[in-house]
């Protein structure tokens, strides 16, 4: 399998606090990649540093590489945007813009340079027909997106990400602010977006890892403790750590 | 326990009374006000003061009472100042908020809010030993106290009241707006002007509304450095003499109970009235600015 994204001794400090140790990390093409350990591990300083999203951070300091496509997205004089069209991401609590939702699923394309009405249109109308909008919200395409359910707003946020046709997606605890309805058609969808896309997800909920992961890494402290096919790694774990976490003896 | 609670509710009383005390003032006045204005309409007909712009009430044999040329002056200054201070009161609250660093704040903010403490006869003073005779001198006029002076005055005056306003909206934008737009590829700039600033829209129409009540109700200033011409001024290198201004310098000196005496209420009833709707416009328009997280 090939891998998408790869992880290089990976170290990013704040200030003076170490805060990722030396992550290794190999995410496979098309495939769904969870993060799992308990609160305050690293696990999305990690993801958030697959994009980049520490730069707007002046205390964080990363070493190490991430290479998309063998591609060190962190080489000196990269093009942070460039990066970020690629890996795109959604945030633990839905955040559509305070605009209609038209503009919001547009916004990346506008800013891409993308002005053509017909053409935005039609990616507008697909994006949301693949993550299952569209039949809830046709009608009300100009009305603001902060008037939709909690649960349409996350859908809509992965529409967003979507819109853009990034090659990865990274989804930091998309679920944890939803209901289990709402969760159970964000993991419907993510099933059917990792045919196209490569998504690491960060997660609080074992459940949803075992049901939608491929490959689940643990971490601890700022370690990948253990990173193996998800069945194998909540069935028959091969570290101590993590077979402890996974009974619940810490978290 | 008896006298306990007698002075529970004495110091709710108390608090209660301080609180009402500016609420009757406020009542007072504008019922002052409009009492004393009505009186003038016995003498004058509304359309003339409204829609005549010749203002001369000492003329011998037929004073006239128009206030349209004053009205003009007031809001041609108040518009000028606008034109100077919004963008560059925007601008410094948008920096302020999203580009300085935190350090640059802390010491850039308490300077800006100085500016508010300068008094308003030492601003009127620079407008007339310093801007005054700048204007003229740039712009080849015989006087520079002219309606752009008063403007660049308070444009200055204004400024530090938009700033502090529109800077608390636009820091008020909830950081997730902004790692969205960059997680779509947006660069600095393009997030701060499609994402921010729009989110931030209504704080800044209410900042800006603020402004303008502040430039509207100043008086000293205008009095001293506007040069005070009782014309309707054709732009803004004429001489005017705005509504505040012309109160100041008359009611010292009008006959109680006349008809010119009356007039002057109602001018000053008029003025209260526009910035009680500038001021309930910005009410309303910035509790609106919130985003609950």
């Amino acid at each position: 399998m090939k891998t998408k994204l790869a992880v290089r001794d990976l170290h990013l400090h704040y200030g003076t606090k170490e805060v990722l140790k030396g992550i290794n990390l190999d995410i496979p093409e098309n495939n769904i990649v969870a993060l799992i350990g308990p609160s305050g591990c690293g696990k999305s300083t990690l993801l958030r540093a697959m994009n980049r999203m520490h730069d707007l951070n002046p205390e964080a300091k990363v070493k190490g590489k991430i290479l998309l496509d063998d591609d060190d997205i962190y080489a000196p004089g990269k093009d942070v945007v460039a990066v970020r069209r690629k890996i795109g991401m959604v945030f633990q609590k839905p955040n559509p813009f305070p605009k209609s939702i038209f503009d919001n699923i547009a916004y990346g394309l506008k800013i891409a340079g993308e002005n053509d009405k017909h053409k935005l249109h039609a990616i507008v109308e697909r994006t949301l027909r693949s993550s299952y909008l569209w039949e809830e919200v046709k009608d009300d395409l100009d009305k603001s997106a902060l008037s939709l359910s909690g649960g349409q707003q996350q859908r809509l946020c992965i529409a967003r990400a979507v819109a853009v046709q990034p090659e990865v997606l990274l989804m930091d605890e998309p679920c944890s602010a939803l209901d289990p309805i709402s969760t159970a058609k964000i993991e419907a969808l993510m099933l059917e977006l990792k045919k196209e896309y490569t998504i690491v997800i960060v997660t609080h909920n074992m459940q949803q890892a075992q049901r939608v992961a491929d490959l689940t890494a643990f971490m601890y402290f700022g370690e990948v403790i253990e990173f193996a096919p998800t069945r194998q790694l909540f069935d028959a774990p091969q570290m101590e750590l993590t077979a402890n976490y996974l009974n619940g003896n810490f978290g | 326990m008896q006298k306990r609670h007698f002075i529970d509710r004495a110091i709710k009383w108390l608090f209660f009374g301080a609180a009402a005390t500016s609420v009757l003032v406020l009542l007072g006045i504008f019922g002052m006000l409009l009492f004393n204005g009505v009186k003038a309409f016995a003498h004058i007909s509304l359309a003339e003061f409204f829609f005549t712009s010749n203002w001369n009430p000492s003329a011998y044999g037929e004073p006239s009472y128009g206030i349209l040329a004053m009205l003009a002056s007031t809001f041609l200054v108040t518009l000028g100042a606008m034109l100077l201070a919004v963008p560059l009161g925007v601008g410094a609250a948008t920096y302020l908020a999203q580009v300085a660093t935190e350090k640059t704040r802390l010491i850039l903010k308490p300077v800006i809010e100085l500016l508010a403490a300068i008094p308003s006869v030492v601003v009127g003073f620079i407008g007339i030993v310093m801007v005054g005779p700048f204007i003229a001198r740039v712009f080849g006029l015989s006087n520079g106290l002219t309606a752009l002076n008063g403007a660049i005055l308070l444009a200055v005056m204004s400024l530090p009241t938009i700033i502090t306003v529109a800077e608390d909206a636009i820091r008020s934008v909830p950081n997730s707006f902004k790692e969205a737009s960059y997680s779509l590829g947006a660069n600095q700039w393009t997030t701060l002007i499609k994402v921010v600033l729009p989110a931030a829209y209504s704080g800044i129409i209410a900042a800006i509304i603020l402004g303008m009540g502040r430039a509207i109700g100043e008086t000293m200033t205008v009095l001293m450095a506007t040069g005070n011409a009782l014309a309707m001024p054709r732009g803004f290198f004429d001489p005017v003499r705005t509504m505040t201004a012309t109160i100041a310098i008359e009611l010292g000196e009008v006959p109680y109970g006349t008809t010119h005496y009356y007039s002057l209420f109602a001018v000053g009833a008029l003025l209260f009235l526009i910035s009680l709707v500038v001021n309930l416009l910005a009410e309303n328009l910035a509790g609106r600015y919130r985003y609950k997280l």
